[in-house]
């Protein structure tokens, strides 16, 4: 038989319009959107410099981008040396707070995904623990932190502790309420097809939940960003967090504005990378949804 | 086999359930009698809410019966199996696996060698017409491949009868017509034995050997016609409206009597 075309939708996201249902401007080519990506933080440089060049701002209290850079420079590329606390350690601070991230986000995503499967399919584990991870996760994190570092000490174990515990959350949410929407039907039609009972976690939720699970994962690895800074100014030594502090206890505005944006980089790189995972893991959606 | 030689028996099939949009219990079928013989291809028709659905559901295994057995060459049905294979009508094709993915789906699940699904699931798609589509995902399919690919899926499992379920009422006239043409086809190549369930006359008449026609709620059987035309049918013959007639008169009383209406046994 002869196969018609795959609807035009599929390629849409590819070309950039998005949403080819909504009226809107002629799609613009790959160096267009590369451009209309770049345009808003070009546009927040260029306004800072002029404010503080113009002398709007005092360069005390707020120093241009290019001093901004230059220290970043410092911080990353200069010699490892007593007389310059901060010179060449950008690296190894980013590997720190990396590798904390990486444990803690790793311990959330298994556990996470794990109990918010079985809790979305299994009644009984509902039952179970849905009503306290509800309580618990209407505790702010950062009022774990006291209690992490007096439980833990000074610890790597306080830092991933925390990271671990932030992410699990939306992780453990996500996964459950798309384990629970799993549709009856395919349930059903895994029956019929021979699929024994205890295989349908298996076979036919885990893979109706992933979408779900993906967009959990992306909002705790947002978290788990957030909490890596929050436990390394107040709990541990190294990492970028207590970079940022130790630039606050020298006053050097310069380098927590380095920090910041090193910070904001990193956890932009990582979301891109999930959401490129989630792109080949569910590329069966791919024109199914309006994104 | 002992007993009556009939492939299903479904004695006495009663379903009742709470209905949460009405706010109390329905009967949907009422001491439903029925029995299929091996290759026999038979298509249940009734006005919507009549229970159709419900019967096909307690031999798939979907739903036990609030009272009655059914039986699978004698023997009670528990539960849903690889021997009964359900054509949905809205497909339910899994969306997270290729057309050729989901139709490898049944024979992996029952163990069987992969040197041997190969050629099992190469030999379905060719049967169903759907060679050159395996690596495309069912939303990148028609309406028409899909459910070819779900008629695929269940027939590469080899089962002891197809329950259709309305398979092409939410296709094209087109379509339809050409999947109807197509099942008559593999019906008599395979020698399965068919339930279907339709809201269509016609259909009901073009594919049937027998077809039942269901009361209104609560579902009862209301007649049972054999249909003694040669195929393929020709839906436009006096012969086929003659019957399309008669069972449309079936059905015009059962909607003129309403709820309760007098209905007997076939």
């Amino acid at each position: 038989m002869s196969l018609p075309s795959v609807s035009a939708d599929v390629h849409a996201t590819a070309a950039g319009n998005r949403r080819p249902d909504l009226p809107r401007l002629p799609a613009p080519g790959k160096a267009g959107r590369a451009a209309r990506r770049l345009a808003v933080p070009c546009a927040v440089l260029v306004v800072w410099q002029v404010v503080v060049s113009a002398g709007v701002v005092h360069s005390a209290s707020l120093p241009s981008p290019a001093a901004v850079i230059q220290a970043w420079w410092a911080w990353i590329f200069g010699p490892v040396t007593p007389l310059a606390w901060y010179s060449g350690t950008w690296g190894p601070h980013v590997l720190m707070s990396l590798r904390r991230v990486m444990i803690g986000f790793a311990i959330a995503t298994v556990a996470g995904v794990g109990l918010g499967v079985l809790i979305g399919w299994y009644a009984v584990i509902e039952d179970l623990f849905d009503g306290t991870i509800n309580f618990l996760r209407s505790v702010p994190m950062t009022a774990w932190v006291p209690f992490a570092v007096f439980f833990f000490g000074i610890h790597e174990s306080a830092a991933v502790f925390l990271i671990a515990f932030g992410s699990f959350f939306p992780i453990v949410v996500n996964a459950s309420s798309g384990a629970r929407q799993t549709p009856r039907i395919l349930i059903r039609a895994a029956r019929m097809l021979g699929t024994e009972p205890r295989k349908l976690l298996v076979r036919v939720v885990l893979p109706a939940a992933l979408p779900a699970i993906f967009t959990g994962l992306r909002v705790g690895m947002g978290l788990a960003w957030v909490l890596v800074i929050v436990a390394e100014m107040l709990a541990v030594q190294g990492g970028l967090g207590y970079a940022l502090w130790s630039a606050y206890q020298f006053s050097r505005l310069d380098l927590i504005l380095a920090a910041i944006v090193s910070v904001g980089t990193l956890g932009l790189l990582s979301d891109r990378l999930l959401s490129a995972i989630a792109r080949r893991v569910t590329r069966w959606q791919t024109g199914l949804t309006g994104l | 086999m002992s007993g009556n030689g009939a492939l299903i028996t479904c004695r006495h099939l009663s379903k009742s359930f709470y209905d949460i949009r009405e706010g109390q219990r329905v009967v949907a079928l009422d001491d439903v009698s029925l029995d299929i013989t091996r290759g026999e291809f038979v298509t249940v028709i009734g006005p919507s809410g009549c229970g159709k659905t419900t019967l096909l559901n307690i031999v798939a295994g979907f739903e036990p019966p609030t009272s009655g057995e059914v039986l699978l060459e004698n023997r009670a049905i528990t539960g849903p199996g690889a021997d009964r294979g359900v054509v949905f009508q809205e497909y339910a094709l899994f969306p997270w696996l290729t057309l050729r993915q989901n139709v490898e789906y049944g024979p992996r699940e029952r163990g069987v060698p992969s040197t041997e699904v190969r050629n099992l699931v190469d030999r379905t798609l060719r049967m169903v017409g759907l060679t050159g589509a395996e690596s495309r995902y069912p939303h990148e399919l028609s309406g028409g491949m899909r459910q070819r690919a779900a008629l695929a899926r269940i027939l590469v499992n080899d089962p002891k009868i197809l329950l259709m379920d309305e398979p092409f009422a939410a296709l094209d006239a087109q379509t339809r017509a050409a999947l109807q043409r197509e099942l008559a086809r593999l019906w008599a190549a395979t020698g399965k034995t068919v339930l279907f369930i339709t809201h269509s006359v016609e259909e009901a008449v073009l594919l049937g050997d027998r077809v039942v026609a269901m009361t209104a709620r609560p579902g009862r059987v209301k007649a049972a016609v054999t249909v003694s035309l040669g195929r393929p049918r020709d839906p436009t013959s006096p012969a086929f409206n003659e019957y399309r007639r008669a069972i449309e008169t079936f059905l015009a009383e059962e909607i003129e009597a309403g709820l309760g209406g007098g209905a007997d046994g076939a």
